[in-house]
């Protein structure tokens, strides 16, 4: 796996021993919990626990015919041992039972029957899709002449089913979890036939397999919609009886979009399931709730999933294992993510002059997992086994049970993140550090005079600097300010407190960088504010009338290293730039943006940045701890590729704004430089991921710069950066163990203090495949694939990515199914239940604009995605890939509650509707041309859709509760983001619609790639070839 | 006809000339037999409230390859109109504005009491007058708060119209944009990178002036008036005094055992290229004020490495000093660039230790430029000498001139630089220049008996008021044979002015030869000319004799030879640099001071006399005051001094003692209020430490060598083994009769 992964996809295995002969795959229950949020809470969230644990789905088509196919077997024993671990979110759930009672229908029995067989936690999908085939991969859905019913799914783009709308809000009900794809499609009665029951058997249940038509509780479900779903429904039973030798016929025109598996379900089951609790680390290999989940985390001993949080939980024992499920071994590290207000703030530990307490031959740190022996005067460091002495002042006697007495009054023995204060040792030339400076330097050419930016950002600065980050607990922030503006040549200003007017200094000799002042340069800005709102004020005069049009890039961030290095700190700069820099001066970049590579062989060249200056450049930055945060207002091509170099390799952030005008993207500016400007940051930071032995990390991607194979280095880490980490084995793991993750990271304060942030974590080990299976986090494994994808980008076609992004995927889903599901049929597709989104997010992954290259997305929008990726947390990639849609116009203003959200495909959107849909860093409002006139009036204060001005560009806040809610729900949806949002309103059938198009992920990309649907059929493709 | 001494001293008064013959000898080789060269002191603008400038321009001789002056010299036909060049002979047509003249209407240049005449340049456009000011940053702030009360304080002296620029520098150089409104700006530059005139001017972003042409004076030059660096005194001079008192210490940090980084090579070649990219040949001085050694960039004389010290003569000597020749080749080079452009480089150099005069002398020599030298900026030798900078004449006019030229006119002539056109650049009333001649007649062929030699100095420079003025001198000295006629060249010897251009030339040996060598050839020298005009029998010393044209020159050399032009010994090159620079500036006057001190007894004994530079001067009961030019001392003698401390001169009944010690002190100041620079003003006594500076100066002729003066009520002994006049003219008479020689 791994990055060389696609270098080379390792031979897939022989794989496919007796699969052949099971039947079809089955559907997973209809997922209740949509009903819950919108009906009676209770009752559907009973069955999620099975049924969302089920990964189904189908792809199918419904009708499966071979009734043999009930699995009920294998699995069992996975199931057990699911059932256990389901126990612990019980609580809040019914069990099983309870639930399926709630359906009333009669599935109890069935249930019952099935729950002990049934597979539990990997659930698999089976599509008996004799037809699969049939859906070229690529080829949209098959017409499907037959049934009315199916014609909903399939409705052409643009016009969406009546009924499906009018149902929108069930809709996802349905289709949700349950993968059980056959369900949607069969009327209650026969599918019931068909069904089994499945919600109560997480296991698989197989279409046709189950005997207990009844059970199914697609009745009930049908009951509240009802009416909808009869319409559809009709005609399915025709089609249905089929067995799979017919299904080549008839069926394989139609697929239901619902019975495929849902994340918008998934999503919902997990914050049902284990939203609202309290998560105690307490246990190894624990798996966390889903990131979209709402949990508070209580640290017991392992790291929160906040900062670290792995692929899979369990670790395969030995190398061979982990190479035949290619199930890449890796954890995503956010080591300053930020803490709710309601979880403890890390401690901070002072083992005094001597510095912390380390392993004398790993040099791991004191944490949890040593273990003390010889009545305390030793320990045992469990990343390399080695006996170290305790130190005098450290010696604490034993506890009966082998603990040290001080256990819980020492952060660092009972809890997984802790902070040491460092020593002297741990400082640059042994000298405490200097507080961190920050240096706002901006372009003041022609463009962003005219555009309005210097204006806007010297009147913000004003009020900003007052919300510098500060030490917890510290009236006012340490972090000293310098200012810069330059076009091709740089002006420094001198705002020491004692001058009644600031002074510029300019220095025009770009070719040798330096800084022409010291004192004075970098200031408090407490002491200074007179002088430096002086500065501010004067800034824009000076340069009203500039013609300068050329600016400089390198030197610029030169000066910024160079101010740090004199003024021995570490720092951050803000570049506010706006063009590509052509003035004579290293760094120059000329255009080299060329859409005819598109799609070649040399597409790569359009990613990789130029080296030279800026390779040097980062490495100087990162040596002096220097920062640099990029936020650009191109009007045209400028090469972000390499401008965006250094920000990436130093922990800083590009924002970009394309035509910025003040007036229209003023405060989307302004919200993203707030939020940049007042993050929690570490500078000057070099982090280290220990492990136990038998595996190590190997590879690391993020924005960070490494001298070494060990040592991350980071010129700075803020809360929202994250580096994902991989691991190899180099040797067989134990069981018994398991496998310890710390990871340390040393780093200078915005107090100036330096410090040492420890994460540890420790993970099961099994040789059992199928354990590893269920470990696994679908969110963190897409945040390594597309980490390691967009890497691969610098370096390989991107055809050849995709095709090994498609290969490993097919891979792991084809070892799962020969390793661990129960034998079922070669048609049907069965997917892990810990991974039965991933291969949504995984098409979605490759039909990002950066992977695929159209006319309409420029170069530098895809290298932006591409760099800012790389430094994304599990968080981030997530609702990158699966956006959150939410319709609006049902919403319950009186509801505090966000409306539910359905799945990212056209098919959800009604002329009539309302939707928002956000992916972390855009946010549109999408309008329905039939929108009611109440919601627009109440929204925008015009009469009707029809009224509505040509260019929208902001929501007017009205007093009224739809508004007033519409607002609530996206500042509440911003509040969680990393990035601020810009707002898009969308008309549908507008021109913009393509770009709001673009996000609807389940569906065929405009730009090119499959549909979910279609990505499906064809990884089942390819699974079904590993297996033969 | 008026003796030699006053015909001499009429033509100084009249034309600021002085030649060290008066009669010519008439062949080259006569002229070399002579010895002391034919030569010239000059000063070009010596003062003359009596000769009002004319508002024309001068008449030119039309030849090409002449272009003299009309002057009294030349025959003028008046009724043809016509008039003959008396140096080619050719003859020219006066200009019609000429028509009306004629033997009783004679335009002034044709007067005779007019051979020296100013014309002023009526064409072209006033040119305004630039003073860039280059700052050190890097010194103690209360030299620094000095500096800059000086530099408000020569604001005010600047007229209005004149442009002022301000450059800084410490670490790095900073260029200060005036005239700015709110925010100050200034371009800043690395001290260690050298700039070209172009770079600079892009990374100031100036435009070069249109119309640059080949043509010199402002005529042709078409410049904007001003720019964001260089601007009116009168429209910035608030501005201007803010920033000054804004300028704070060099800020960047000097480590302990370290000196400050001073970037003084840039900054100056970056005010060099600023006037030259904008104001090329137009009257410019660039006044440096530092406050210790470059020891950065291009330049540097000295590492920052405060345990190596500052060359000395003893490292320069054993080759030891590796800065000096790349600092004194990029010192010249910037000399080179202003003189061609007419600009002046002024260096106050103020500190306790040497700053690097010896490799920037060339600066000030080659441009004209002031150097002054003093222990810190917060003496009134730098503040009162800065502030004479800025003397005005009765009509309000700068004493000073710029971008002077001087060309000569001769019939047979040669300088020095083999050529008859120097750049002076800098001028002022007091400025003086030796100009060697050459006798290119040959032997064979005889000036005719009666015939006069020419010279015409014809000196253009831009007034202070922005004219351009044009000064013609026109002279003309008899020839004579000197075979025939070797007692009147003899007579008209002039023995001030021949040793101040003998010692000129020796300084100008001294500043590429060995210091032995240069004696011995003054020696030979001077012995030759004692066998030439002495009148004496072979062998026999005390045959001696020499006219009285010549009786002083002996002792003159023996004091130049014990000078510090000359001894290098207990100065250091700074020093050095800094002394033979202003004796190469100086008039006659000041440079006799300079090379043989006066000094004056005060005593109960009668009215102040002059008295002689003679160890057998120093008496206990005398007050002497010594005159070096370069320092005022005054020394108590012993008993004086007794008297002194026992406070005598508090008491009523002794007030004559306190006038007594009242009048060298008057004296005293009157000379410090005239001098320029200001020198050191010593007060000493007998057995004062720095009584030494008379010590040294006087003629040693009672040491603790020749017993039989010790002891003795006469005078005090100096410890010295440095010969005495006495033994030193024994000697030279011994060799002057010696036939061997």
């Amino acid at each position: 796996m791994s990055q060389q992964g696609y270098v080379a996809t390792p031979p897939y295995s022989q794989a496919q021993l007796g699969m052949g002969g099971h039947p079809g795959g089955f559907g997973g229950p209809p997922s209740q919990p949509v009903y819950g949020h919108y009906g009676g809470p209770p009752q559907p969230f009973p069955i999620p626990p099975g049924g969302t644990q089920h990964g189904i789905l189908g792809i199918h088509k419904g009708p499966v015919s071979a009734p043999s196919a009930m699995p009920q077997p294998p699995a069992s024993s996975h199931y057990g041992s699911s059932v256990q671990q389901n126990g612990s979110y019980t609580q809040g759930f019914p069990p099983p039972p309870a639930a399926s009672s709630s359906f009333g229908q009669v599935p109890q029995s069935p249930y019952q029957n099935i729950a002990p067989q049934a597979t539990p936690s990997t659930h698999q999908l089976t599509n008996q899709i004799s037809n699969m085939q049939i859906s070229g991969y690529g080829q949209g859905p098959m017409p499907t002449p037959q049934s009315p019913s199916r014609s909903a799914p399939q409705q052409p783009f643009h016009s969406a089913p009546p009924h499906l709308m009018a149902q929108t809000p069930t809709a996802p009900g349905p289709q949700s979890p349950s993968m059980g794809s056959p369900l949607p499609l069969g009327g209650p009665p026969p599918m019931g036939g068909m069904m089994p029951a499945p919600m109560g058997g997480p296991a698989f249940h197989q279409l046709q397999g189950q005997g207990t038509p009844q059970g199914y509780p697609q009745p009930p479900a049908a009951g509240p919609y009802g009416g909808q779903l009869a319409g559809p429904q009709p005609g399915f039973p025709g089609s249905f009886p089929g067995g799979a030798a017919q299904m080549a016929g008839p069926p394989q025109k139609k697929l239901d979009p619902d019975s495929i598996p849902s994340t918008t379900q998934v999503i919902e089951d997990d914050q049902a399931k284990r939203g609202g609790q309290i998560y105690a680390t307490n246990l190894r290999g624990q798996i966390p709730p889903l990131v979209t989940s709402n949990f508070t985390v209580q640290d017991q001993g392992n790291a929160s999933p906040r900062f670290m949080r792995c692929t899979t939980y369990t670790f395969p024992c030995t190398s061979d294992l982990a190479k035949q499920c290619q199930v890449p071994l890796g954890t995503v590290i956010k080591p300053f993510a930020t803490i709710p207000k309601n979880e403890t703030p890390l401690y901070v530990v002072n083992h005094g002059e001597t510095g912390p307490i380390r392993c004398n031959r790993c040099k791991a740190y004191m944490c949890p997992f040593m273990q003390f022996i010889d009545g305390g005067r030793r320990f045992q460091c469990a990343f390399c086994s080695c006996i170290n002495e305790v130190p005098v002042f450290y010696f604490q006697h034993l506890d009966h049970m082998g603990r040290r007495m001080d256990l819980y009054e020492r952060p660092e023995l009972s809890l997984g993140s802790y902070e040491f204060i460092a020593t002297l040792d741990y400082c640059k030339n042994n000298k405490p550090p200097n507080p961190p400076a920050y240096i706002f330097m901006i372009d003041v050419s022609y463009t962003n005079i005219k555009s309005g930016l210097v204006k806007l950002l010297c009147e913000e600065l004003k009020t900003l600097l007052e919300k510098l980050p500060r030490e917890e607990g510290v009236e006012s922030s340490a972090v000293r300010v310098g200012f810069v503006t330059y076009n091709k040549i740089l002006h420094f200003y001198n705002v020491k407190s004692a001058l009644a007017q600031p002074q510029m200094m300019v220095v025009s000799d770009v070719a040798e960088m330096f800084v022409p002042l010291q004192d004075g340069f970098l200031v408090n800005y407490q002491e200074s504010r007179a002088v430096i709102h002086n500065l501010l004020d004067q800034i824009p005069d000076m340069f009203a009338d500039t013609n300068e049009s050329e600016t400089v890039f390198a030197p610029i961030i030169q000066a910024g290293v160079e101010a740090f290095k004199a003024a021995e700190c570490s720092g951050k700069l803000f570049i506010f730039h706006s063009s590509i820099p052509t003035a004579e001066a290293p760094g120059k970049l000329k255009n080299r943006d060329d859409r005819k590579l598109f799609n070649t062989e040399k597409e790569k060249t359009l990613f990789q940045p130029l080296k030279g200056v800026y390779e040097q450049l980062c490495k100087d930055c990162v040596a002096q701890g220097c920062c640099v945060d990029l936020f650009l207002f191109p009007s045209q091509y400028l090469d972000l590729a390499t401008m965006g170099d250094v920000p990436t390799h130093t922990g800083g952030s590009v924002y970009k704004y394309s035509n910025f005008q003040a007036e229209v993207d003023g405060t989307h500016f302004l919200n993203d430089l707030r939020k940049d400007v007042e993050k929690p940051i570490g500078f000057d930071a070099i982090m280290r991921v220990r492990t136990s032995t038998g595996f190590r990390a190997t590879d690391f991607f993020g924005a960070i710069h490494m001298n070494n194979t060990t040592d991350v280095e980071m010129a700075a880490v803020d809360c929202d950066n994250a580096l994902t980490v991989e691991f190899k084995h180099d040797d067989t793991l134990n069981e018994e163990t398991g496998a310890f993750i710390q990871c340390a990271l040393l780093y200078t304060t915005v107090g100036g203090q330096r410090r040492l942030r420890v994460h540890n974590l420790s993970l099961n080990c099994s040789s059992q495949l199928s354990e590893l299976y269920k470990s696994c986090e679908t969110d963190t494994l897409i945040n390594f694939f597309a980490k390691s994808a967009y890497r691969a980008m610098l370096n390989q076609p991107l055809k050849n990515i995709r095709e090994i992004l498609v290969n490993q995927t097919a891979h792991m889903l084809a070892c799962y199914r020969k390793n661990c599901a129960s034998p079922s049929a070669a048609s049907q597709l069965i997917l892990p239940d810990a991974m039965k989104v991933f291969p949504v997010y995984m098409n979605s992954l490759m039909k990002t604009p950066a992977m695929v290259g159209s006319p309409e997305i420029s170069t530098d929008e895809r290298v932006l995605q591409r760099l800012c990726v790389m430094a994304m947390g599990v968080e981030e990639t997530q609702v990158l890939l699966y956006p959150c849609l939410i319709p609006l116009q049902n919403m319950d203003v009186s509801s505090s509650v966000l409306p539910g959200a359905v799945r990212c495909s056209e098919e959800r959107l009604s002329d009539n509707g309302m939707f928002l849909l956000e992916n972390g860093r855009l946010l549109f409002l999408w309008l329905g041309q039939a929108c009611p006139s109440e919601l627009i009036q109440s929204l925008f204060n015009v009469p009707s859709f029809a009224h509505l001005p040509e260019e929208l560009n902001s929501l007017p806040e009205l007093d009224n509760p739809q508004s007033k809610k519409v607002h609530a729900i996206i500042s509440a949806i911003s509040e969680r983001r990393t990035n601020r949002m810009k707002l898009l309103i969308v008309k549908q059938k507008d021109r913009p619609e393509i770009l709001f198009r673009q996000h609807l992920v389940e569906d065929k990309g405009l730009h090119g790639g499959a549909s979910y649907m279609d990505f499906l059929c064809y990884v089942h493709r390819e699974v079904r070839q590993l297996l033969t | 006809m008026a003796t030699f001494q006053e015909f001499i001293q009429q033509n100084e008064d009249r034309d600021g000339v002085r030649f060290s013959w008066n009669v010519w000898p008439s062949s080259r080789l006569e002229a070399t037999r002579m010895v002391v060269p034919v030569a010239s002191l000059f000063t070009p603008l010596k003062e003359r409230p009596d000769l009002p400038p004319i508002q024309y321009e001068p008449v030119l001789c039309s030849r090409a390859t002449c272009r003299a002056v009309l002057n009294p010299l030349c025959q003028v036909d008046y009724r043809a109109k016509l008039w003959a060049c008396n140096f080619c002979y050719q003859r020219n047509q006066f200009p019609p504005t000429y028509a009306g003249i004629s033997e009783v209407n004679q335009p002034a240049e044709l007067l005779p009491q007019f051979s020296t005449i100013e014309y002023v340049v009526q064409r072209g456009p006033q040119m305004p007058l630039n003073f860039l000011y280059v700052v050190d940053t890097c010194m103690e702030d209360e030299d620094l708060q000095a500096l800059k009360e000086s530099l408000q304080m020569s604001l005010s002296l600047l007229p209005p119209t004149a442009l002022v620029g301000l450059i800084t520098f410490g670490r790095m150089v900073q260029v200060h944009e005036l005239g700015c409104e709110g925010i100050s700006k200034s371009y800043v530059f690395r001290g260690t990178k050298d700039l070209n005139a172009k770079q600079l001017q892009e990374m100031l972003g100036l435009t070069k002036p249109a119309g640059q042409q080949a043509g010199r004076g402002p005529q042709t030059t078409q410049v904007p008036l001003s720019n964001r660096f260089l601007q009116p005194v009168h429209k910035i001079d608030m501005n201007l005094t803010d920033l000054l008192g804004e300028l704070q210490r060099d800020p960047w940090p000097v480590p302990q055992g370290k000196r400050p980084l001073r970037s003084l090579g840039v900054a100056l070649s970056i005010a060099v290229g600023l006037l030259e990219c904008t104001f090329p040949n137009t009257g410019a001085r660039i006044m440096t004020f530092i406050g210790g050694p470059a020891t950065q960039g291009p330049g540097m004389v000295v590492g920052d490495e405060l345990k190596t010290p500052i060359r000395s003569w003893h490292d320069i000597e054993k080759d030891n000093a590796k800065f000096v020749k790349k600092a004194t080749k990029h010192y010249e080079a910037l000399a080179n660039r202003a003189a061609a452009n007419g600009h002046i480089i002024d260096i106050y150099a103020c500190a306790l230790d040497q700053t690097g005069l010896l490799e920037m002398k060339c600066c000030t020599n080659h441009t004209g430029g002031y150097m002054v030298m003093a222990d810190s900026f917060n003496t009134s030798l730098f503040k009162q000498t800065f502030q004479r900078v800025f003397t005005k004449d009765v009509q309000g006019a700068f004493k000073m001139a710029f971008a002077g030229t001087l060309e000569i006119k001769v019939q047979l002539e040669i300088g020095t630089g083999g050529t008859c056109q120097w750049k002076i650049c800098g001028l002022d009333p007091s400025t003086t220049l030796a100009l060697y001649f050459e006798v290119v007649n040959q032997h064979n062929a005889p000036i005719p008996q009666g015939g006069r030699g020419a010279v015409q100095y014809v000196t253009q420079y831009q007034h202070s008021s922005g004219q351009r003025r044009i000064r013609v001198t026109t002279i003309a000295r008899n020839w004579a044979d000197a075979q025939s006629q070797i007692q009147s060249i003899a007579a008209s010897f002039d023995q001030e002015a021949s040793a101040i251009l003998m010692a000129r030339l020796a300084v100008y040996r001294a500043e590429s030869e060995e210091g032995p060598d240069v004696l011995r050839w003054l020696d030979r020298q001077l012995i030759r000319l004692c066998q030439k005009f002495g009148d004496y029998h072979k062998d026999d010393p005390n045959s001696f004799r020499f006219s009285e044209t010549f009786s002083l020159y002996p002792q003159f050399m023996f004091h130049l030879r014990r000078s510090p032009f000359l001894q290098v010994f207990n100065n250091s090159p700074d020093e050095s640099s800094y002394y033979r620079h202003q004796f190469m500036r100086q008039d006659l006057t000041q440079s006799l001071i300079m090379i043989q001190p006066i000094l004056y007894a005060y005593s109960f004994n009668g009215p102040p006399e002059p008295v002689l530079l003679d160890s057998s001067s120093i008496l206990p009961d005398r007050i002497l005051l010594m005159d070096t030019f370069f320092q005022i001392l005054i020394y108590h003698g012993e008993t004086v001094s007794q008297w002194r401390k026992a406070g005598y001169q508090d008491m009523p009944e002794y007030e004559n003692f306190r006038h007594l010690l009242q009048a060298p002190v008057d004296d005293a100041q009157e000379i410090l209020h005239s001098r320029f620079p200001m020198p050191r003003y010593i007060d000493t006594e007998h057995g004062g430490s720095q009584a030494r500076f008379l010590l040294s100066k006087v003629n040693p002729s009672q040491t603790h060598n020749n017993m039989y003066s010790w002891g003795q009520e006469s005078g005090a002994p100096i410890l010295t083994d440095d010969v005495s006049l006495q033994v030193f003219m024994d000697h030279l008479k011994k060799l002057a009769v010696s036939s061997a020689a």
